[in-house]
């Protein structure tokens, strides 16, 4: 028996799957470009590493 | 390939893709993308591109999810009124429970991702109106009063404000206004509808108020709606997003749906079955230009104050 038997069923299906997809597709791009927007307008962020920086430390009388 | 594969049954009434994509009533979320687009627009705090356009996308999902929850709900009605006979769900291409599986993961989708793209204002506020839609309008009012299209129309005036909250991440007058004016527009519109398409709404059950009322009763609503609508589409233009541009557009086109409505009114039965309701069905057309109309104004209007020009 042939292994790649194509039934109706998928051939009446593939515009509905192709369709489907193509939305799959659609939405993973709207949520890349929408990380990609979100993190260029988020102002600048520092991870804290457990190491004072001087950048933490308040700079009382400019010394 | 599998050998089971074979064995599923298949029905001929299948949908297609397109099918699916009607459930979502494609010319209404045509109206939620325009109305919303403006909304973002005229507001005073500029979006970023990509996330206007994101965030009117999902506005829009929204708009097609209360659709389909609609559509599965009405779907014994739909069957019995000519003009959406051929709706997926009456037609026998969509089961309604698919419908409704469809309506309930798309609403939840456009909410949390216009929260998660926008904020969560807007979200909340195409939670609510999905829920107005869908339940308040569909399930509650539609079947129930003369009052549904009223009432319901609030659902359809919602996408401006939500457009706006996207911007501002608020409520403010002018949103308001907005809302305003689809909710005072959307009566005198469908009543005209129901002058001429009566026996659809008789034949399904549904109190429209050329129903219940009579078709004389529902002329003098339009006109009082109308009236009604006019001071405050014109209102809008002293506001922020108002100016000269706005205020010509409005006093002309509030003046003939004001007039057309007179008109209307003074129109009697056997004259307008005489000429197959040709007054109605004009009528009904101007609403849809009056409300593009107006909105188109409103975006010029934004466009020239944001090109560095004054709104006076």
């Amino acid at each position: 028996m042939a292994l790649k038997v194509e039934h109706e069923l998928h051939q009446r299906r593939f515009g509905r799957n192709i369709g489907v997809g193509l939305l799959l597709v659609g939405f993973v791009a709207i949520v890349f470009g929408l990380t990609v927007v979100k993190v260029k307008n988020t102002g600048f962020v520092e991870g804290y590493d457990h190491v004072a920086r001087p950048a933490l430390i308040d700079q009382e009388g400019g010394n | 390939m599998s050998d089971a594969t074979q064995n599923i049954e298949t029905t001929s009434g299948e949908g297609q893709f397109g099918d699916y994509w009607a459930l979502l009533k494609p010319r209404v979320m045509s109206l939620v993308v325009f109305t919303a687009a403006v909304g973002v627009f005229v507001a005073p705090v500029s979006v970023h591109p990509f996330i206007a356009m994101v965030s009117i996308l999902f506005i829009a999902l929204g708009g097609g999810a209360s659709g389909a929850l609609n559509m599965w709900y009405d779907h014994d009605i739909d069957t019995i009124m000519k003009r959406t006979a051929n709706r997926p769900v009456p037609a026998g291409k969509v089961a309604p429970g698919e419908a409704l599986t469809l309506g309930l993961w798309l609403s939840f989708i456009s909410v949390t991702m216009l929260g998660l793209a926008s904020n969560w204002v807007a979200a909340g506020i195409l939670a609510f109106t999905i829920f107005f839609y869908a339940v308040v309008y569909t399930m509650w009012l539609k079947r129930w009063t003369p009052q549904n299209i009223v009432i319901g129309g609030a659902a359809g005036a919602f996408p401006p404000m939500i457009g706006w909250a996207v911007a501002t991440g608020g409520v403010s007058v002018e949103s308001v206004l907005l809302f305003c004016l689809i909710f005072m527009w959307t009566p005198p519109h469908f009543w005209a509808l129901a002058l001429f398409m009566n026996n659809d709404y008789t034949n399904a059950g549904v109190p429209m108020l050329t129903v219940t009322h009579g078709k004389r009763e529902t002329r003098k609503q339009i006109v009082i709606y109308a009236v009604l609508l006019a001071p405050l589409a014109i209102g809008a233009a002293f506001t922020s997003i108002g100016g000269w541009i706005y205020l010509t557009a409005a006093l002309y086109l509030n003046a003939k749906f004001v007039w057309g409505a007179c008109k209307l009114w003074q129109r009697e039965e056997d004259a307008a079955e005489a000429d197959e309701y040709k007054a109605e069905r004009a009528y009904f057309r101007f609403s849809l230009v009056y409300l593009f109309a107006s909105f188109c104004a409103l975006l010029a209007q934004a466009i020239w104050v944001k090109s560095g020009m004054g709104a006076w």
